[in-house]
């Protein structure tokens, strides 16, 4: 017993048994070696930042009752390239582009988060009801999921922004969200019943039931923790959509309401201030830089985020 | 697979219905009247519009009305453009634009983003590697309207070697044509590469390479058709929205195709119409679908439909 080798191996044993890895920390730790997913993480950290200090920018505006910066007219011919004064440049009703796109980065990166809670939120509870259930309850949720598929989707998006007469800006910022948010979680609903149903007749569910547990239990303690990853990757994936279909509400014009600003309203803008004989790249460069870095960002973590709950790739 | 296809046709019946009343639901959600805002009508005026769209009628008789004039293809005037049929004067005039390029975008991304896919998973982590997927980011990291607008901006204005926009001539269709499958080509470049990343390390790839088939062989002829599954899953769909147009592709350049009346109908809640583009857009997505399966069948010999 006194035998070193054996000690040393026992101990071994010890420490990896008091430590065990759950699956989603082993997925974590996967997710932190995929390089691709890590430099689309510290894309996304930056907008995220520049944002939150655009957003504390309009804040100390606000507060210190100073002009809010996205909408302030400035001085002089406008509108400005990019110069010391104005980083951005200025628009051509003269306001200043950094302050615009930061806050819009706010409004954009908000509806992108909606999306994901209204699809994790709905989308989760539709597809475990669902897939659950089974039989008769399943058949109907389900259908009633591909109706709405086969509903032209812009068509749904307007429909629910024409629905609320009241145009104030708090009432359209929310109406925004839940149209976006409203057709954001079908995809969420099948995927995450996909996997409830292989999961559902799955031994440690089994076992589960056979001791006595009832559904919500089984839902909350074994199907739930298990449905992390696949819920986390098709949120991640939710994000950069819900942003792209308010660039294109914007386009429309039923994008938030001027003065405010989002990358979608931006871009429409300096699309349509776009001419041959002047071209004011810098209104179209800084929101769409600061889009793309956020859809590429938001690719590779789904992406990464993907490969690392894949059962496969243990 | 015959009967298989005849049960699939007959299910088509109560999801195309289910789709109308939603459709028909959800415009009636939404509150006001079609002619709300034509201030200053004369009662009597507004009486016959009314009775024109059926609004004086109860819902049930609304509902069944339209649907029989859409069943039939018979059609009904228009709320927007007075006198002209949604079907006749409208659509059918409007759909062969988008399908021819629809079809031109569709072949493009599959062809674009097949070889880009297969390229980068054949040495993954190389330069082609990198550049075709890079290539496929700039697909999904801009709006379709910065995309076509740039585009435009580029080959039209600055250089000239492309017109600017209209219908008719194949040089017209190019840019559309670009901007449309961007976005198509990019997931499918990620679809195709994902799959064949998987596929490759099977054991039937194996097979083939002991068996001393050239490189090429292992990849298109047994890689491709097993990783290029999720794609046909993808092509259903995106097929359905492709051919009914893009609003923003033919805003841009001026395209008189469908994609516009699915905006418009909504945005001035032409009842009519908005019902006649959520029929042809549900029935090119059922069909779609089921075209999509049959190719599983197709590509997969593992897969049998009873």
């Amino acid at each position: 017993m006194s035998d070193p080798t054996t000690e040393s191996v026992s101990a071994g044993l010890a420490a990896s048994v008091r430590r065990p890895m759950s699956p989603v920390g082993l997925a974590m730790r996967r997710f932190r070696r995929n390089r691709l997913a890590m430099a689309g993480l510290a894309m996304l950290a930056l907008v995220a930042a520049s944002c939150a200090a655009g957003l504390v920018w309009e804040l100390s505006a606000l507060a210190h009752d100073q002009p809010e910066p996205y909408s302030t007219l400035m001085p002089g011919i406008h509108p400005q390239p990019p110069s010391a004064d104005y980083p951005f440049g200025t628009d051509l009703l003269g306001r200043d582009m950094l302050a615009r796109t930061l806050i819009g980065g706010c409004v954009s990166l908000g509806v992108g988060l909606a999306a994901a809670v209204v699809s994790i939120l709905i989308g989760t509870w539709w597809g475990v009801t669902s897939g659950y259930a089974g039989r008769g309850v399943d058949t109907v949720m389900m259908r009633i999921v591909d109706v709405l598929y086969g509903l032209p989707y812009i068509l749904v998006v307007i429909l629910l922004w024409v629905l609320v007469a009241d145009r104030s800006l708090q009432v359209r910022m929310a109406v925004l969200l839940l149209a976006i948010g409203g057709v954001s979680w079908l995809t969420m609903a099948r995927v995450v019943r996909g996997q409830v149903l292989a999961l559902r007749e799955a031994e440690f569910v089994q076992a589960a039931r056979a001791l006595g547990s009832g559904p919500v239990r089984i839902i909350a303690k074994e199907l739930l923790p298990n449905l992390t990853g696949t819920i986390l990757v098709c949120a991640t994936l939710t994000v950069p959509l819900a942003i792209l279909q308010e660039s294109f509400l914007s386009f429309l014009g039923l994008g938030v309401p001027p003065p405010m600003a989002s990358w979608g309203t931006l871009a429409s803008d300096a699309v349509a201030a776009l001419q041959p004989v002047r071209v004011y790249w810098w209104l179209l460069a800084a929101p769409c830089a600061m889009l793309g870095a956020t859809l590429l960002g938001l690719n590779f973590v789904g992406d990464g985020l993907r490969d690392a709950f894949d059962p496969r790739s243990r | 697979m015959a009967a298989y296809i005849l049960r699939r046709l007959a299910y088509f019946v109560p999801t195309l219905l289910a789709i109308y009343t939603a459709a028909f639901l959800l415009m009636h959600a939404a509150p006001g009247s079609p002619f709300g805002d034509e201030k200053g009508l004369p009662p009597e005026v507004l009486a016959v519009r009314q009775a024109e769209f059926h609004l004086d009628k109860p819902l049930w008789q609304q509902y069944v009305l339209y649907g029989w004039d859409l069943v039939t293809l018979r059609g009904h005037t228009s709320m927007r453009y007075p006198g002209r049929n949604v079907i006749h004067d409208i659509l059918a005039p409007a759909f062969p634009v988008s399908l021819v390029l629809g079809l031109f975008a569709l072949g493009l991304s599959v062809v674009v983003g097949t070889a880009a896919g297969v390229l980068s998973a054949a040495r993954p982590r190389s330069a082609a590697d990198y550049t075709a997927m890079a290539g496929a980011m700039i697909g999904i990291s801009q709006p379709s309207f910065v995309l076509a607008t740039v585009l435009l901006a580029v080959f039209s204005v600055a250089l000239g070697w492309l017109p600017v926009g209209g219908w008719g001539r194949p040089s017209q269709m190019v840019l559309p044509a670009l901007a449309l499958a961007a976005l198509p080509a990019a997931y499918i470049a990620r679809l195709v590469r994902t799959g064949m990343l998987e596929v490759l390390s099977a054991d039937f790839i194996r097979t083939a390479r002991a068996k001393g088939l050239s490189e090429r062989q292992v990849l298109l002829g047994h890689a491709l058709p097993t990783a290029w599954l999720p794609v046909l899953g993808y092509l259903g769909p995106a097929a359905a929205g492709i051919f009914t147009g893009s609003f923003v592709v033919e805003k841009v350049f001026a395209i008189p195709g469908v994609g516009q009346h699915f905006v418009d109908s909504a945005l001035h809640r032409d009842h009519p119409m908005i019902l006649a583009t959520v029929l042809l857009y549900a029935v090119l997505l059922v069909v779609f679908n089921l075209l999509v399966d049959i190719g599983y069948a197709w590509l997969d010999p593992r897969i049998r439909y009873e």
